[in-house]
């Protein structure tokens, strides 16, 4: 262990730690504490500059309620809903294949197209928006959903190829040789031994994915104009101008926006993390 | 080096970029990259010591890591919100400053301190990622060599310098590697907590880019391209390197 553990350590030292955990965690999350506390707020505490104290009300359900009737908010949500989950499972599906072909077909292009993932994933992305947007633009699909879809399904797929196929690469691979021996297709080695294998894999990367598209900004930005497909990010930021000086409805806004990544992370904890740090402990 | 991608955009006019060479905004922009991209890399240090502080084993750990890695998890543009709020001259740090006797100050309509406030706000979820890198890392670590290490009197700094860090190399790696990219993520919360301003103060390149290109402030699309050209050249020899060391290491393990 490094550091030496606590419990070999002198007992004030053990106390002392189990004291400073705690605070540094209060203070490390005092930002989420301040949107939790506000967001229960009334408009009383906000204009009396009661930020800190106890709220003198308790009103989250009735400001979550006012963000739903004068805001599109719900509609924010749904359009969230509906860009990232087609999102996930296109980029989770291609990325099987590719990751599949890649980890266990040699040919001469294989490296090469291996590192086009690779190097696609290192463009900084923010340099494509002028061509992306004529490019939906051209394809009619500016302003929809669907366009917002395809584009991340494009761009994930890097990320997801490179996890699939290291995933892949990491399997027994005598198991397909055995199939191959005995007469399976490629198509059945595929769909019955390598994508139960894996499993693990396929549920990091949706949960990683449903998070980073969740959380997405930038292409919300870029390829929405209107509210009808506007995720809740966007809608946030356009809620954010409107509510300059109405900080308790925005907070309950964000909490809402917060939810599901969250609830997300904490289901899947496990694989979200063995997701995140792919490659953290070995070179 | 030929782009093919962007030929247009160079094809279109060199006057674009000779535009770009007298324009103010554009070197304020480049500027805040370059503090974004320092400072960000404060997240790498300040992650590692916060998982060597959470690397114990004691009742409740589990849930404190994953508390502390929560910022990570939820939209920038949260994290933008509330901290462009905390900023606010009627939020939370102007009072305070306002009761201590500083006078009330935001920091967000400074010119020459917003930038450092809006990647104060950024850099906070990104520790959170750094520290979860070397918590992997940490758990990785051979045990044989940590011990080994200490019969022979390595103690605190010199068994972290030379037996900790070197076995912790992969995780820095890629937190150099994650918090290089987070930097140029600076487009939302710049979008969120400024647009740009006081004045362009704030301006990063693409943001810069998006205002000129795709904003209400115009549909320079040439204009814009030679921004993202410009930025793509910056970036080019980052992406070359961690390009070649992949293949390095791929080239090894076939």
């Amino acid at each position: 262990m490094f550091p030496i553990p606590i419990q070999k350590r002198p007992l004030i030292n053990q106390i002392s730690y189990k004291i400073l955990i705690p605070i540094s965690l209060f203070i490390w999350l005092i930002p989420l504490i301040g949107i939790m506390l506000t967001s229960i707020r009334g408009l009383g505490d906000i204009t009396a500059g009661n930020y800190w104290g106890m709220p003198s009300e308790f009103l989250l359900f009735s400001n979550i309620k006012d963000v739903f009737q004068n805001t599109p908010m719900l509609s924010y949500i749904m359009n969230s809903f509906k860009i990232t989950i087609p999102t996930v499972i296109g980029a989770v599906a291609v990325s099987c294949m590719t990751g599949f072909a890649l980890a266990s077909y040699k040919f001469k292009a294989n490296l090469f197209i291996f590192f086009t993932f690779i190097a696609g994933n290192f463009v900084p992305f923010q340099i494509l928006m002028i061509p992306v947007r004529d490019l939906t633009y051209q394809m009619g699909l500016y302003d929809t959903v669907t366009g917002l879809v395809l584009f991340h399904v494009a761009f994930q797929t890097g990320f997801c190829t490179l996890f699939m196929r290291n995933f892949i690469k990491a399997l027994p691979h005598e198991l397909f040789e055995a199939a191959r021996i005995d007469g399976t297709s490629e198509f059945n080695i595929f769909f019955k031994i390598v994508l139960p294998l894996t499993r693990p894999a396929i549920a990091a990367l949706s949960v990683l994915i449903f998070t980073f598209i969740w959380n997405d900004f930038f292409w919300a930005t870029v390829l929405i104009q209107g509210q009808h497909a506007m995720p809740i990010t966007a809608g946030l930021k356009s809620l954010n101008g409107q509510w300059v000086t109405v900080y308790h409805l925005l907070s309950a806004g964000s909490i809402m926006a917060a939810i599901p990544p969250v609830i997300m992370f904490f289901l899947m904890q496990k694989h979200f993390i063995a997701g995140l740090t792919l490659g953290a402990s070995k070179g | 080096m030929q782009w093919d991608g962007l030929s247009p955009a160079i094809y279109v006019g060199f006057s674009n970029y000779i535009e770009l060479l007298d324009d103010e905004y554009f070197y304020i922009s480049l500027a805040n990259n370059l503090k974004w991209l320092i400072f960000f890399m404060l997240a790498v240090p300040i992650g590692l010591g916060l998982a060597i502080f959470l690397n114990q084993t004691i009742f409740g750990i589990r849930l404190i890591k994953s508390l502390f890695f929560f910022p990570f998890v939820i939209s920038q543009v949260v994290i933008g919100i509330i901290f462009a709020w905390f900023y606010n001259p009627r939020g939370v740090i102007g009072p305070f400053l306002e009761t201590i006797g500083l006078g009330n100050y935001a920091i967000l309509a400074d010119e020459n301190f917003a930038t450092y406030g809006i990647i104060f706000a950024g850099i906070y979820p990104q520790i959170a990622y750094c520290m979860i890198l070397y918590l992997t890392g940490l758990n990785n670590l051979n045990m044989d060599q940590i011990e080994a290490g200490r019969m022979d009197g390595a103690k605190g700094l010199s068994l972290f310098k030379n037996i900790i860090l070197p076995q912790l190399k992969p995780a820095t790696f890629l937190a150099i590697v994650v918090t290089v990219i987070g930097s140029l993520r600076s487009f939302d919360m710049v979008a969120i907590m400024t647009q740009g301003g006081p004045w362009g103060s704030t301006n990063v390149l693409a943001y810069y880019m998006f205002e000129t290109a795709l904003s209400e402030y115009g549909y320079r699309m040439g204009y814009g391209s030679a921004i993202a050209a410009v930025l793509f050249t910056i970036m080019m020899f980052y992406i070359l390197f961690f390009i070649y060391r992949m293949y390095q290491s791929e080239k090894k393990g076939l």
